[in-house]
């Protein structure tokens, strides 16, 4: 099943809730499925890029990494640990030589960005967002999932979000059945997928088209013509929040817009706690048909 | 009256108040706060009661009803009704997939859209929805009739047998063996009688009726290629 959580916000006064909001959004859907959670939160636009890093033994791995980076990159980098997670601050471009350092000394990056941080584990919601302690997350949007795995195993690396570009994350309910066909093809262009998952090869996809030059909207109805399966997908970018479901449409999907933010929640239970729900405009998305909202 | 608060009071109790419910009961009317889209709720009734659910629902709702009236006033999940044998359920806002799904008789009245699916294998039940509906709408549909008073999604009424589609506005595309029909002095006369039990504000002359060709029924080579 999975479910899916997403709110993108329009009013500045709600920043500082988003991480309360999304978990208790996030924690609804734990029926939909409890193998692992996971959120990706757009926070403070930083100057600088942050990388989010995981080790399943983060006292060992984590220790002193902030000053070897430092050393191997020749500027300053900071680290803020959470949990089994770190957010590694680095100098303006050394992105490719720190994702380089990184992947020899075997820790595992799950995404980056200036303004997105991105937290996943195995676990129940409640218990990977009191982990990472979401619900003190301001920030201006965010996406989250719960899993029920399918295509992949029950792993970290397994569980969504998935962030393929800076600033970029999707998540997916449903299964894809073109994804290693995709999975050659998008390799081929450079954009390889690191896992057996099928849902990070629509990750990927995604980052292909917005490379190429397509907006949100563009790349969004890309997969309605070379992604095979059922899906419903919700995507976050620096800037942007998208929704779009397969022609069948099988996997539910329900979103409500306000005056204050825009929602996204795999059954309305996710959406009944949030403030002014009873006039918001709420709706399915059609099939086979994009929406997003860029600020 | 009786007023049960879901924020208080567990789903499970609430279907057990409503289940034993006797066809003689005093306590006929019901009303359900506080609902926030859970699942299943007011499933298996079978008395003459009027169920008021104050908010939306989540999958399910007032699947296998018979006799009670359920009215939902907020938006339904999927398969709301599912299965109804008789009785009235009613949904201000819009309903999800498969709305009225295998319903064997009753009336859903969807004062908003439904989505795909509605009245997939319906069996005798009555479909009035006062918006749009959704892809593969009566999808092998065998009796009853489903009234639709805006437009229809793709494939409307796939491999039909015999339940009557009316339609008011457009169809985006007829499923196999589905065809358009005739209206007839009989067709005009349940209609009208269907619009009024539902409330709806439209006129029968304004519909349209699709059925089945008959030509799937039984395997027959020449038809091969309408399978």
């Amino acid at each position: 099943m999975c479910g899916i959580v997403g709110l993108f916000l329009k009013n500045e006064d709600l920043r500082p809730k988003l991480g309360d909001l999304l978990t208790d959004m996030l924690i609804t859907m734990t029926d939909r499925g409890p193998d692992s959670a996971g959120i990706a939160i757009y926070g403070d636009d930083s100057s600088k890029l942050k990388v989010t890093v995981q080790s399943d033994t983060p006292d060992e791995t984590f220790r002193g990494l902030d000053k070897a980076l430092s050393d191997a990159l020749g500027g300053p980098v900071s680290m803020r640990v959470v949990d089994t997670h770190a957010v590694l601050t680095l100098p303006e471009g050394t992105e490719a030589e720190a994702r380089a350092y990184l992947n020899e000394k075997g820790v595992r990056v799950m995404g980056a960005g200036h303004s997105m941080e991105i937290f996943k584990e195995i676990g129940l919601p409640k218990d990977v967002a009191a982990r990472f302690h979401v619900r003190e997350m301001g920030g201006s949007h965010g996406i989250g999932h719960t899993r029920m795995a399918t295509e992949s195993a029950v792993t970290t690396l397994g569980a969504h979000p998935f962030s393929t570009g800076d600033d970029q994350c999707l998540v997916h309910n449903g299964s894809l059945s073109n994804h290693n066909q995709m999975r050659r093809i998008l390799t081929e262009k450079g954009f390889a997928p690191k896992t057996q998952n099928d849902t990070e090869v629509a990750a990927c996809y995604i980052s292909s088209r917005l490379a190429e030059g397509a907006n949100l909207g563009e790349a969004l109805e890309g997969t309605l013509d070379d992604l095979d399966g059922f899906f419903t997908f919700v995507v976050g970018t620096k800037n942007g929040f998208g929704v779009v479901r397969d022609p069948i449409a099988c996997k539910p999907a329900v979103m409500a817009e306000t005056d204050d933010y825009v929602a996204f929640g795999s059954e309305y239970r996710a959406l009944a706690n949030l403030p002014g729900i009873e006039t918001a405009r709420v709706w399915e998305p059609e099939p086979a048909t994009v929406y997003f909202w860029e600020r | 009256m009786q007023t049960i608060d879901l924020s208080t009071t567990p789903l499970r109790e609430l279907n057990s108040s409503l289940q034993a419910q006797s066809e003689n009961t005093n306590q006929t009317e019901w009303v359900i706060t506080n609902p926030k889209g859970a699942h299943a709720i007011a499933v298996g009734l079978d008395a003459p009661i009027e169920v008021t659910v104050k908010g939306s629902t989540g999958y399910y709702c007032a699947g296998m009803n018979q006799q009670a009236t359920v009215k939902v006033t907020g938006s339904a999940g999927p398969g709301v009704a599912e299965n109804m044998m008789s009785g009235t359920v009613i949904i201000d806002g819009d309903a999800s997939q498969y709305a009225g799904a295998t319903g064997q008789g009753g009336l859903l009245v969807i004062k908003g859209n439904a989505s795909s699916r509605c009245g997939i294998s319906m069996k005798g039940i009555n479909i009035v929805v006062h918006g749009n509906i959704g892809h593969m709408s009566a999808f092998m549909a065998q009796s009853g009739n489903l009234v639709v008073l805006g437009d229809a999604g793709d494939a409307l009424g796939d491999s039909l047998y015999e339940a009557r589609l009316f339609v008011r506005g457009n169809v985006k595309s007829l499923g196999s063996d589905c065809i358009e029909k005739e209206m007839r002095p009989e067709h005009i006369e349940i209609l009208k009688d269907l619009l009024e039990r539902a409330g709806a504000d439209a006129k029968p002359e304004e519909f349209k009726r699709y059925g089945s060709a008959r030509k799937l029924y039984n395997f027959h080579v020449d038809h091969a290629g309408a399978y």
